[in-house]
């Protein structure tokens, strides 16, 4: 069973002081390549995440029955299978948003942030515990993809939620927010680019670097004030 | 020794186990979708090839009047694996045909196409099947992401005449975004190739 301490303390970890993006800096490669809009961004965290969720759960039951040597080939095979039903299951029954995300799925195999938390958590955890810290690490990968997916549009493109309406229908064709006008053709190529991506990232993992040292200095000052006075 | 060699035996059984279930398990889902995923891609494929043509300028089905092209022919439009033609006919009478046509030269591979061409040689529409293209940055090619292959329409081997088939950049009529020019050089290059086809198969297709 999962208590709700062990269950707030996966959340934090897997949300905010472990992030996979920008504090374990892993998974890098779809963090990168699918971040030119919000949605391509959020479309792939989503799906990461829920194969995180399984993965993590698949490991932990299965763990007794892995010897610790080929702990890592098994691992892979469980997450690939994994990865592979979900491709098959979205291109059934969720072809549009199966098309737009296309070849980053089966990608999600080689997304290293999945077989770390299969290697460092679910391998000595329970399955409730697994699954948790697999969903809401995938949700810090998430958030990470939309930020920075929402910076690399709103710079390069001017736009938000572009594509929105392959994920969920014509309708939501008019939700597509326009920051500058259509009218304008406003085009930032270097922001769309890899090397957009690139220092987009790097601000966002100095970000959070920023923030954590923010919220450790006022004990830090307060201590060093006790000591003069 | 012999105890490394049993350990040994018993990891590879393990890993036999693992891969046998694990294996069963992609190939169950595979089976359940194998279906559906048929069904969607031929339902996707009617859509797009109706989509190339104007509404109610034909009343035939047009999956049932397809023709299978010659390897030749089909390899000439760039296909590997033989390629389909589909005939639009109004009161009996071919009016347009869509060709399976593939650019081979895009930046991520393949992009398969389908081009709809009148009985005058102008093009009605072109649409594109299945493409690999950076998101974001090439695949709007693809009318799902902009208008850009709507350019297409109306188009001819006489009008841009043959050398000005190509994008801006290169010296010829057709668009093609800043910083994204391998995609668009691929589409014009494949759509003029079927029209070539056309114009000198045109009495064996339309006649």
């Amino acid at each position: 069973m999962i208590t709700a301490e062990e269950s707030r303390k996966i959340t934090l970890n897997g949300v905010w002081k472990q992030n996979p993006g920008v504090v374990q800096i892993l998974g890098m490669c779809p963090t990168l390549a699918m971040t030119s809009t919000v949605v391509n961004g959020v479309s792939l965290g989503v799906a990461t995440a829920l194969v995180m969720l399984v993965s993590g759960m698949a490991v932990a039951s299965l763990r007794q029955y892995v010897p610790n040597e080929l702990r890592n080939p098994v691992y892979i095979l469980i997450i690939a299978a994994l990865v592979t039903v979900l491709d098959l299951l979205m291109n059934a029954y969720l072809r549009d948003l199966y098309l737009v995300l296309g070849i980053f799925i089966p990608l999600i195999t080689t997304n290293c942030i999945v077989l770390a938390r299969a290697e460092a958590f679910a391998s000595k955890n329970g399955v409730l515990q697994s699954g948790l810290d697999g969903l809401m690490m995938g949700i810090g990968a998430t958030v990470v993809l939309a930020v920075l997916g929402a910076a690399r549009e709103v710079l390069g493109k001017g736009t938000l939620f572009a594509g929105l309406d392959l994920v969920l229908g014509p309708q939501a064709a008019h939700w597509i927010l326009h920051i500058v006008p259509p009218e304008y053709n406003y085009q930032f190529l270097l922001a769309i680019l890899p090397p957009g991506a690139f220092i987009g990232f790097g601000f966002l993992v100095a970000g959070k670097a920023w923030l954590d040292k923010r919220a450790s200095a006022p004990e830090a000052s307060c201590a060093t004030g006790h000591a003069k006075g | 020794m012999k105890a490394m060699i049993s350990n040994g035996v018993r990891g590879a059984g393990i890993l036999a186990a693992f891969t046998v279930v694990f294996t069963a398990l992609m190939a169950g889902a595979y089976s359940l979708t194998r279906e559906i995923v048929l069904k969607n891609e031929e339902q996707a494929r009617t859509q797009l090839i109706a989509q190339t043509l104007p509404a109610g300028s034909y009343d035939n089905n047009l999956l049932a009047d397809t023709r299978l092209l010659s390897a030749e022919d089909s390899r000439r439009l760039g296909n590997d694996k033989p390629a389909s033609i589909y005939l639009a006919k109004k009161g009996g009478k071919t009016v347009a045909a869509v060709l399976e046509a593939v650019a081979p030269d895009g930046y991520a591979g393949k992009i398969q196409l389908l081009v709809a061409v009148a009985a005058n040689g102008n093009v009605l529409g072109v649409r594109v099947v299945t493409q690999q293209e950076t998101p974001g940055l090439g695949d709007y090619i693809d009318a799902a992401k902009s208008n850009w292959i709507r350019q297409f329409e109306g188009k001819s081997l006489a009008s841009p005449e043959v050398e000005r088939w190509k994008v801006r950049k290169d010296g010829g009529v057709f668009d093609s975004n800043a910083g994204a020019t391998i995609s668009p050089r691929a589409v014009v290059g494949a759509v003029k190739r079927t029209l070539e086809y056309v114009v000198v198969n045109r009495t064996t297709i339309f006649e």
